[in-house]
């Protein structure tokens, strides 16, 4: 089981860096596909099946492929690329690491709540608690979440209804 | 004990790769037979008594063909394409129950690779990864008719995707599960979820035939406009590949239908055979009635395109977008609606 955590570690770190490092966009993307498999492969040693296969219907299936495909149709390469100015690149190298501290405070800081589930026995990776956690327990920040994706849904919509106005 | 099951499941999904095959191959000469019967015409027949030799014949041919690469610096990507189409197709035949259990030599058999929760969720996850096929060969075969095939068949199958994943909500809400196997069980007799879910059907039925890029939404091998689409510069047995998997992935759309709305393994008098000839003669008849009511979807997929023209794009992503989704989510409504007086008057 170790061994296996190794291998999925390994890939994932190696598929991560090579999506920053490679020079064509569209490997990028190919190698944060594979990045995105070998994180639903740590779900799977968890044995989490559901967010394993939503992680891989919605990152892999969903949102990786409309990446790609305004990578593809923008037809990028390095002619266009633009270099950023010093100043962003330092705002964008302290928004990750405000990121990266916010990610690590909740890790540590966080109840696992799993220990709850683990003491009474049910079983908490199925779809049927999961359900019940999300809509009893956390019910308001459920519902923020798909007020956000509606938000962004209508943006889009707008955005693109502009252009065409401009047009 | 152990041992025991490795055993049984790796002879089990060697039958089930060799009966994919088997079909996918016998398909491609049902199609053209069935084409030809449409047409008055007789169809392949030189090859073996009428024509049963063609698919043997016709990858004997695709293999000796030269293999061709197009100028492109992604080789890999390039020969990567048609195998995730090929693995894809075949992957999501795991979860889906062939049969009830069968009693060998004293053991309990399973007919099922894998019964795990998320069955269906599964199906959806590989149909999802199988873009990706298409996407990365008609991209990497550096050719613009290859890449519009590929966004047309992506953006159609994501689209479609959208209102598969809703028909099948109120399939899930229905039974309560998302394990095909219980939900094959569910049906038993004449319980048959298409008598309760026929817009669910409907919706499902039209959207498969997007998922597996067939008429009338063909719209990805357009040859008026794109040549050959997403597999405009390939040939030889990758070509093949990519041909195979679109006949593979139509035997393995018609058995989610069949598994799905039309009762699996199930059939009318099941208990009458059960208490007459043994459990053991009722699943085994069972068996033959899925795969007879697989070979009617797959002969329904052929009818259809020979009876229904191509869609314009505009009209296939109005169909998706502007009414099956719509239909889908007030099907949800209403069954969400039913589910629940049912539940308060019991």
């Amino acid at each position: 089981m170790l061994t296996l955590f190794y291998i999925l570690s390994a890939i994932t770190l190696g598929t991560a860096f090579l999506t920053i490092l490679s020079k064509n966009p569209i490997h990028s993307a190919i190698y944060l596909v594979l990045c995105f498999f070998s994180i639903a492969g740590h779900y799977l040693m968890f044995n989490a099946q559901f967010l394993f296969i939503v992680h891989i219907i919605v990152y892999s299936g969903a949102i990786m492929i409309l990446m790609l495909f305004t990578i593809m149709l923008m037809n990028l390469n390095k002619a266009d690329e633009k270099n950023k100015p010093i100043l962003s690149r330092i705002a964008a190298v302290v928004a990750f690491c405000l990121v990266a501290l916010v990610l690590l405070a909740t890790f540590i800081k966080s109840q696992p709540v799993i220990n709850e589930y683990k003491v009474s026995g049910q079983d908490f990776q199925s779809i049927k608690v999961l359900g019940q956690v999300l809509l009893n327990n956390y019910m308001v920040p459920f519902e923020f979440a798909s007020v956000l994706l509606l938000v962004s849904m209508i943006g889009a919509v707008l955005l693109s209804k502009k252009e065409h106005i401009n047009n | 004990m152990d041992q025991a099951i490795i055993i049984e499941k790796g002879i089990f999904i060697v039958v089930i790769f060799a009966i994919t095959m088997l079909f996918a191959m016998y398909e491609t000469l049902a199609e053209r037979k069935i084409a030809a019967w449409f047409q008055d015409r007789v169809g392949p027949n030189r090859a073996g008594k009428g024509g049963i030799l063609q698919p043997l014949a016709d990858g004997l041919k695709l293999f000796s063909k030269e293999e061709f690469f197009p100028n492109t610096e992604n080789r890999f990507l390039f020969i990567a394409g048609p195998a995730i189409s090929m693995t894809t197709a075949l992957m999501t035949s795991a979860v889906i129950p062939w049969g009830d259990k069968l009693t060998l030599f004293g053991r309990d058999v399973i007919l099922q690779a894998t019964d795990i929760n998320i069955g269906m969720l599964y199906v959806f996850g590989v149909l999802s990864v199988g873009v990706y096929g298409i996407m990365i060969g008609g991209w990497a075969s550096n050719n613009k008719f290859s890449l519009m095939g590929a966004m047309r068949a992506s953006s159609q199958m994501i689209s479609y995707e959208v209102a598969m994943g809703l028909a099948i909500i109120c399939l899930v809400m229905m039974t309560g599960t998302l394990s095909l196997g219980e939900i094959a069980a569910g049906q038993h007799g004449w319980r048959w979820n298409v008598l309760y879910q026929p817009v669910g059907f409907i919706i499902f039925l039209v959207c498969s035939f997007a998922e597996t890029n067939r008429t009338p939404f063909d719209l990805a091998e357009c040859e008026a406009e794109l040549i050959g689409g997403y597999h405009t510069e390939y040939s030889s047995m990758k070509m093949g590949f990519y041909l195979f998997a679109e006949y593979a992935s139509m035997f393995i759309s018609s058995t989610i239908l069949a598994v799905l709305y039309f009762g699996a393994y199930n059939y009318p008098g099941m208990d009458w055979v059960e208490s007459v000839a043994g459990a053991n003669i009722a699943n085994i008849i069972g068996i033959f009635v899925l795969f007879a009511k697989i070979c009617f979807f797959i002969f329904f997929y052929m009818w259809v395109r020979w009876t229904i023209p191509r869609f314009r794009y505009d009209q296939l992503m109005k169909l998706g977008w502007k009414m099956l989704i719509p239909l889908a989510i007030a099907n949800i409504i209403v069954t969400g609606i039913i589910i629940l007086l049912a539940d308060q008057n019991l």
